[in-house]
């Protein structure tokens, strides 16, 4: 039975199977896919999330729009969201810390690197 | 009478200082025996608190305890190592499953479906997701034209990638032989990126040339090659080349079943 449902939001399935992989690393974990922002929000709303994993480029809404959301949702506003991202530039990491992500994850990821920053995040 | 008298006087004081001198003589032997008791227990004593002062064995004692605390410390420093090496095999555990991981990732998702364009779309999400490229083409052998086409890229339009000969530049000669090709220099001008690439894969199913992935500009983070991206590489060298030849294959098979099909329906009519 697991205690802890993560949400990923990524629009790459080769993406997605890989933070799965890592996170199924962590006992009791139930992943929640989404292949974009909306699909997130909807999948959001209908699931208990402890954490939220989001890409920022992905269609239809990106990741930043997603965190903006969010943080401005009475219900939500408290979930740790994690930034996986291919953009390195400091001033994206700037602007989504900003905007209210808890870390912000580059590409190509290290799955025990991404693991110790759940752990951290969530106290675990 | 008086005589009398006095003589048993005399007597009797003679014999109470003959008892006194004989109790005297019994006391003084009783001390003596006693002095004598205590003069051997004195001796006892003495013995006893010098066999515990006895500091003539205490350098082998000492020894001893160094010989213990020596092994003590001996074994201290072997485990100390071993408990370095099992952090070292740990953290090369951890790398591999890393890396297996990734592997598998690829593998899966570049099987997962007969869709061209699905499997090019992978390819492409592989090289950027796992390798970490930002700027890249996947280029596919024309046969007939003897020349590498320009299928599908990354940070760059696809229009602006021109198709490359057999045998001609960087690309042109890795596809011909069929080697990959690794730049230790990459060119800093953006003119030469598109002349000499990072990395070129030729895609090879056996010996045959499917296509070549060239690789010309790495993510910002991205600083340098580790050891899973060669994994990679080899798998793509393989693996994309049979997923892409499998899927052109699959579409060119419906596309003639729907003909035949097609033709089949027009003659039972």
């Amino acid at each position: 039975m697991a205690s802890l449902k993560f949400l990923v939001i990524e629009d790459s399935p080769t993406m997605r199977q890989l933070i799965r992989f890592a996170l199924n690393r962590i006992p009791q974990v139930e992943v929640v896919e989404a292949s974009d922002g909306v699909d997130g929000l909807k999948k959001l709303s209908s699931a208990d999330i402890d954490l939220i994993l989001t890409d920022i480029n992905m269609p239809i809404m990106d990741g930043i729009k997603l965190v903006t959301l969010v943080r401005s949702n009475e219900n939500y506003k408290d979930i740790p969201i994690i930034i996986i991202t291919t953009e390195g530039a400091k001033e994206d990491k700037d602007r989504a810390m900003a905007l209210g992500a808890n870390a912000y994850i580059t590409k190509p990821i290290q799955a025990s690197s991404l693991v110790s920053t759940v752990k951290q995040l969530l106290k675990l | 009478m008086d005589d009398e008298n006095k003589k048993d006087s005399l007597f009797r004081k003679g014999e109470e200082f003959l008892e006194m001198f004989r109790q005297g003589q019994e006391f003084t032997q009783e001390l003596m025996q006693d002095n004598e008791r205590l003069r051997y227990r004195v001796v006892q004593l003495e013995e006893e608190l010098k066999a515990k002062l006895d500091f003539s064995q205490e350098p082998v004692a000492l020894a001893a305890y160094d010989e213990r605390l020596r092994e003590l410390e001996n074994r201290l420093v072997q485990v100390e190592e071993e408990n370095l090496n099992f952090a070292q095999r740990y953290i090369d555990v951890e790398e591999q499953n890393n890396n297996l991981a990734n592997l598998y990732v690829a593998s899966y998702q570049l099987h997962s479906t007969l869709d061209y364009d699905e499997v090019l779309q992978i390819i492409l999400e592989i090289i950027i997701n796992l390798i970490g490229a930002e700027v890249f083409a996947i280029f596919l052998l024309d046969e007939k034209e003897k020349a590498l086409l320009p299928a599908a890229a990354e940070g760059v339009g696809l229009e602006a990638i021109e198709p490359i000969p057999l045998g001609q530049g960087t690309i042109g000669q890795a596809a011909e032989l069929n080697q990959s090709y690794f730049n230790e220099n990459p060119p800093k001008s953006i003119d030469d990126l598109f002349q000499d690439p990072l990395v070129c894969i030729p895609l090879l199913i056996k010996e045959e040339l499917i296509g070549v992935i060239c690789l010309y500009r790495l993510l910002q983070q991205k600083e340098e090659f580790v050891a899973v991206d060669f994994e990679l590489f080899t798998l793509l060298a393989g693996h994309a080349a049979t997923a892409i030849f499998s899927a052109r294959l699959y579409t060119e098979s419906r596309r003639k079943l729907t003909t035949y099909q097609g033709f089949l329906d027009l003659l039972s009519q």
